[in-house]
Parts: C-alpha cells; sequence; structure tokens
C-alpha cells in the first residue's frame, strides 16, 4: 500500500517519483503558511500538523533571518543527526511559493535529496494544472480547508 | 591543501579519456572539489557514486573482505572509478570508454596522497 497521500492528484506522481529515488523516509509538501497539500511516510495526522507547523515556522524565521542580514531569501535548510537528516528548502511552483521537508535515514544522504529534489521542483511545475482565481482567505476557510487536507491526508 | 589538491584533480584530468575527477564527501554525497568537463553533471555523480560505493561497502562487509578500496565500473559509453581516500572522502573519475585503467588509478593515487 503506497505511504503517498495527496490533497491534490497533480502532486501525487512527482513526490512518489521522488520518494522513491531519493530513498526518503518522510516527506511534506506544504504552503509557507503551512497548509499541508501532500505527504509520504507520516501515519498520524498529530505528527503532520506538527511538523507542517514547524517547518512553517522555521522557513518563517529563517526568511526573517535572511532579510535583516539583507543577503536575500535562505534557499534550503539542512541538518543532520546521527539516525536522520533533515533538508526544508523553499521553492517555486506554478501554484506559488511552496515548502517541501524531507527526513531521511542512513540510507540516503543530503546529496541524493538535493539532487531528487531538483527533479522533484521541475516535475511539480510539469505537473501542476494552471492556478484557480484567488479568493480572499477568511480565518474560518482555513480552518475548514486544514480540516479536508488534514482528513484527506488520512482516510 | 587546496591548492595541492586541486593541481592533484587537473593531473587526472589530463590521462586522456578522462572527463572529470571529483572529490566527494562519502556520508553526505557532496562534492568538496571537482575539475569535470562541460556535460558532466558534479551533484549528480557525486550523490550517485557515493550511494553506489556506500551499498557496495555493505556488500563487501558482509562477505567478510572488508571496506572497497578501488572501484572500476564499466557501463556502455564509459566508466566510472572510485578510489576510497582518508576516511569518508571518495575520489570519483568519470572517463570514456576504452581509458588507461592503470594510468588513471595511479593518478587517483597521487591525488589522494594530497587528501590524507
Amino acid at each position: 500500500m503506497s505511504r503517498t497521500r495527496v490533497v491534490e492528484p497533480w502532486l501525487a506522481g512527482p513526490l512518489e517519483h521522488f520518494v522513491s529515488e531519493s530513498g526518503a523516509r518522510l516527506t511534506l509538501i506544504l504552503t509557507p503558511a503551512g497548509q499541508v497539500l501532500a505527504q509520504h511516510g507520516f501515519t498520524r495526522a498529530v505528527d503532520v500538523m506538527s511538523a507542517a507547523a514547524l517547518a512553517s515556522g522555521i522557513a518563517a524565521s529563517t526568511g526573517e533571518l535572511a532579510r535583516l542580514l539583507e543577503g536575500g531569501a535562505f534557499r534550503a535548510l539542512s541538518h543532520e543527526s546521527q539516525r536522520h537528516g533533515v533538508f526544508l528548502s523553499r521553492f517555486a511552483s506554478p501554484r506559488g511559493p511552496l515548502l517541501a521537508l524531507v527526513v531521511y535515514g542512513y540510507e540516503s544522504s543530503i546529496g541524493l535529496v538535493q539532487l531528487f529534489f531538483e527533479e522533484l521542483v521541475t516535475d511539480l511545475a510539469a505537473a501542476a494544472p494552471a492556478a484557480p482565481p484567488r479568493a480572499p482567505v477568511l480565518a474560518a476557510d482555513f480552518e475548514r480547508e486544514l480540516n479536508e487536507s488534514l482528513a484527506t491526508l488520512f482516510r | 591543501m587546496t591548492e595541492r589538491l586541486h593541481e592533484a584533480l587537473d593531473r587526472v584530468t589530463r590521462v586522456r579519456g578522462v572527463r572529470g575527477v571529483l572529490l566527494v564527501g562519502l556520508d553526505d554525497g557532496l562534492v568538496v572539489a571537482d575539475a569535470v568537463m562541460e556535460g558532466v553533471r558534479a551533484n549528480a555523480v557525486a550523490a550517485l557514486a557515493a550511494s553506489l560505493v556506500q551499498r557496495l561497502a555493505r556488500a563487501t562487509a558482509t562477505s567478510g573482505i572488508g571496506q572497497p578500496g578501488f572501484l572500476h565500473l564499466e557501463a556502455e559509453r564509459g566508466a566510472l572509478l572510485t578510489l576510497a581516500v582518508r576516511e569518508r572522502l571518495m575520489l570519483v573519475t568519470v572517463a570514456e570508454p576504452g581509458v588507461n585503467v592503470g594510468l588513471v588509478r595511479l593518478e587517483l593515487l597521487r591525488a589522494g596522497a594530497e587528501v590524507r
């Protein structure tokens, strides 16, 4: 059974290809606001919510740090512990800026993750349908969409 | 060390048929230094060669023959040669078919000595 779950079908192919080639254990694709669009490897909704909130927060704080340093935005952040590595990157897509959070183990490496992440970005750009017209974001809509996304990701 | 290392890598590329040479971190698959011709995707070669050598290392360790030292992989349109240098680093060479493997190995050993 596939461990990949997506909110929008066009994300599935590129994400499955990325996971299979890079050997990533966990992957999240989310908006900078923290709304999850796709995930691989997570088994509990609470873990996805926590990881998405943390990834979004880290991206926001490093982005602000980059702004203070006047060095432009950070593109990617990686961290390795003895058992796991974490890669967090912001990337452009036809649907606007997105974040990817990747957790990998000893069977992969940051080099492999970076390599296949470049392909993922290209594949997502090719697979993305035209963006729908943007409506104003309301708090109530955000919460409803968040709940719908989580329901889709863990149904 | 950096200048001597680059000179050593350049010497490897002077062997006829060598298209590029890279010093790569075995654990992270990242390029430490490289001298490659246009068309050689250094990042991709580094990441995939490191992954290959790590998997081979598991196979050789399981077989009781220790860690891989020199690897020569012949492919349809060329060859990949790797040499373990210092702990957790390796030299990777991309070469055309028919390259003088002995000469490349000699130059890789010389380059490896600059890393140690």
